[in-house]
């Protein structure tokens, strides 16, 4: 289990990092969306990772983290989820307004018919 | 300090203004009158809170801690109000009441709901100097940075569109960074209550070191983001540089709370035996804070739009202050944080001032950027393309004409404005510089010299001080001083108040050295030593059943 979870925030993070470099803003917008869905599941792994735990106290059971999934992680990511959506939504807007703007896509408003892979400024 | 507690007064500074932001948002966009009231008494109310908390704290010597869900502290959430904090609140506070009374005159107009989002961002400042929990500064950063963007493309326009994009992509990826290190740490410690961290952090196993270590660090990457270290604060400049007046000056104070950050976690986690700051930590900020310094000195000289200059004056301001806490010096930093309060209020007031000073400038040719125009000092290239504007009969016009009031307040501010920004004599951020330089220069006990590195901040806060009184000379030559035959410029009482206050206070600051800096000693002595901190957190106590 665990590999599987730092595999899967590998692939995103890495994901995330590549499409963040490229110089079309959408691709930064994906980009910044599959960092932060890396770093909510990172967040997760930190409470240690658990199957079938609980994160409330059970009558019966004795309170420490080999019976129960640290709930505190869990808090904070639904924390970050939700400041994650809003910004990327207004990361949304900025963009399309931006993109009304420049006429372009490009991340720095450079005119468009050049190579894609072209990140220089104009 | 239970009298503080009990007076609900800690966490007032982050309860008004977001009482007054859904106040205004409740109310008509176009009752304006309404709104700007609503959010100047905000604003004015906060100043006066901070004011009551610093005097108290600062009487008393006592730290303020508040608990606002009634649970003990490594468990609930605490507000805290130390010097430091309330201190940083005071100078938060009066910048803010000062942009909101700045922004009724003209940019509350430019758009939609400028108030709401300025008291929002208020809030989020407020809150982050407050919080004494890691998870909640993440989230005031947030409130701060969310209300920021939409005052940062306040006004519209490509400019702006541009650098309120890259802006937000580059905090996006900070805030990712914040994230990756609170998980970290919170999965070493196991907690998140700054005070509780202190104590786990030395009782951290070897083996788990490392861990702490990497996490500490990418943390520390996020404030060093917001605080625009050297390779990480190319956004600043362009962002605070394209936003309205207003919002610029409370910008201002926005790379204060990396700093903020900085010297807080310094002082409780990142310390040795001894209680100095970690060696690895110190000697980042002091490469750093030195290459940054150099960069806004270059930038100062490179810059010809007064934004541009008040932008690099924040870089080097920021540059000056991360080096000086590398030193870690106790009473270099009681010079660094009487040196924060003053570079802030000055970078402020010159960001209030470009807007008058500029607006009747000859029209600037649209180009891409300022930088990349081949302008000549002085901007001569500038007079002879004007050449319709005839100097000469101008020159002869304004012997024995009378100057309009406007004219001369404008050119006094600024003079003000540039001496305060370069700190030279007579006003404070001459004394801020001298008692930095005068504490990194005394003799330490057992050394022999000063070492090398101190010589280079030496150097280069000297530098930076003269790269800004030329930077600005010149602009005040091509704006105030050169006839070119335009108009005065036009400047209401409700713009040029808020700018004149500002300089009072750095006027003030002068004649109330002495205590000025006695807070500022006191201070940088409880960021030395935080058990005074930490002891107040951990033994803050609940409120018995019917609360106060």
């Amino acid at each position: 289990m665990e590999v599987v979870v730092s595999l899967a925030i590998g692939a995103l993070g890495g994901s995330g990092v590549w499409l963040v470099l490229r110089p079309r803003s959408f691709q930064v917008l994906l980009g910044l969306s599959l960092l932060s869905y890396a770093v909510n599941l990172f967040i997760f792994s930190m409470g240690s990772l658990s199957i079938d735990a609980e994160p409330i106290v059970v009558a019966g059971r004795v309170g420490d983290l080999l019976h129960y999934t640290d709930p505190m992680p869990q808090a904070l990511v639904l924390t970050a989820i939700v400041i994650g959506f809003a910004m990327t939504a207004l990361c949304l807007v900025v963009l399309l307004a931006f993109r009304g703007f420049a006429g372009s896509d490009h991340v720095d408003g450079a005119p468009d018919s050049r190579d894609h892979d072209d990140g220089s400024r104009a | 300090m239970s009298g503080i507690a009990s007076a609900h007064l800690v966490v007032a500074p982050v309860v008004v203004p977001l009482a007054a932001a859904a106040l205004m948002v409740a109310l008509r966009e176009r009752r304006r009158a309404e709104r700007a009231v609503v959010s100047v008494l905000s604003s004015a109310a906060c100043l006066a809170v901070a004011i009551a908390l610093a005097v108290t704290v600062d009487r008393d010597g006592a730290t303020g801690v508040y608990l606002p869900s009634n649970w003990p502290a490594p468990f609930g959430i605490a507000l805290v109000a130390d010097r430091l904090s309330t201190m940083m609140l005071v100078l938060t506070s009066a910048l803010g009441l000062a942009s909101s009374v700045y922004a009724t005159a003209r940019w509350q107009r430019a758009g939609v709901h400028f108030q709401p989002l300025f008291q929002v961002q208020l809030m989020g400042i407020h809150g982050a100097f407050l919080t004494a929990d890691l998870f909640n500064l993440f989230v005031f950063f947030e409130v701060m940075l969310a209300a920021s963007y939409g005052l940062l493309l306040h006004g519209s326009g490509p400019r702006r569109l541009r650098a309120g994009f890259h802006y937000l992509a580059i905090n996006l990826i900070g805030s990712t960074l914040f994230l990756v290190g609170v998980a970290m740490l919170y999965g070493v410690t196991g907690t998140l209550n700054f005070a509780d961290m202190a104590v786990k952090f030395g009782a951290i196993p070897a083996p788990d070191r490392g861990l702490l270590h990497a996490g500490a660090a990418i943390l520390s990457l996020a404030f060093l983001v917001k605080a625009a270290m050297w390779p990480l604060g190319f956004w600043l400049v362009p962002a605070y540089s394209s936003a309205s007046a207003p919002a610029a000056a409370t910008f201002a104070v926005m790379t204060k709370v990396g700093i903020y950050a900085l010297l807080r976690m310094g002082s409780l986690f990142f310390v040795d035996a001894d209680g100095n700051v970690d060696r690895f930590l110190a000697g980042t900020l002091l490469a750093g804070g030195l290459a940054t310094l150099a960069f806004g000195t270059l930038g100062l000289v490179a810059s010809h739009k007064l934004a541009r200059v008040a932008s690099f004056a924040i870089v080097a301001s920021s540059g000056t202050l991360l080096a000086a806490a590398g030193f870690g010096l106790p009473a270099l930093t009681a010079g660094a944080l009487f040196y924060l309060v003053l570079s802030t209020v000055a970078a402020a007031t010159l960001f209030l001032l470009a807007e008058p000073v500029e607006q009747t400038a000859v029209p600037e040719p649209t180009g891409e950027e300022e930088g990349a125009l081949p302008l000549l000092p002085f901007g001569l290239e500038r007079r002879e393309l004007t050449a319709d504007v005839n100097l000469d009969d101008d020159e002869r016009a304004l012997v024995g004409r009378v100057f309009p009031a406007t004219a001369v307040f404008v050119g006094l501010a600024f003079v003000g404005s540039a001496l305060m920004v370069a700190g030279l004599p007579p006003l404070s951020g001459f004394l801020a510089k001298v008692a930095m330089l005068a504490a990194i220069l005394a003799p330490a006990e057992g050394a022999a010299g000063v070492p090398a590195p101190a010589w280079a901040f030496v150097a280069l806060v000297i530098l930076s001080g003269l790269a800004a009184a030329l930077s600005l000379v010149r602009s005040g030559i091509r704006h105030l001083w050169a006839p070119t035959g335009r108009p005065a410029p036009r400047l209401r009482l409700v713009e040029g108040a808020p700018i004149a206050i500002l300089l009072a206070a750095g006027v003030a600051a002068v004649v109330a050295a002495a205590p000025a800096m006695r807070y500022a000693g006191d201070t940088a002595a409880s960021l030395h030593d935080a058990r005074g901190y930490v002891g107040a957190v951990m033994s803050a106590r609940v409120v018995a059943r019917e609360g106060s």
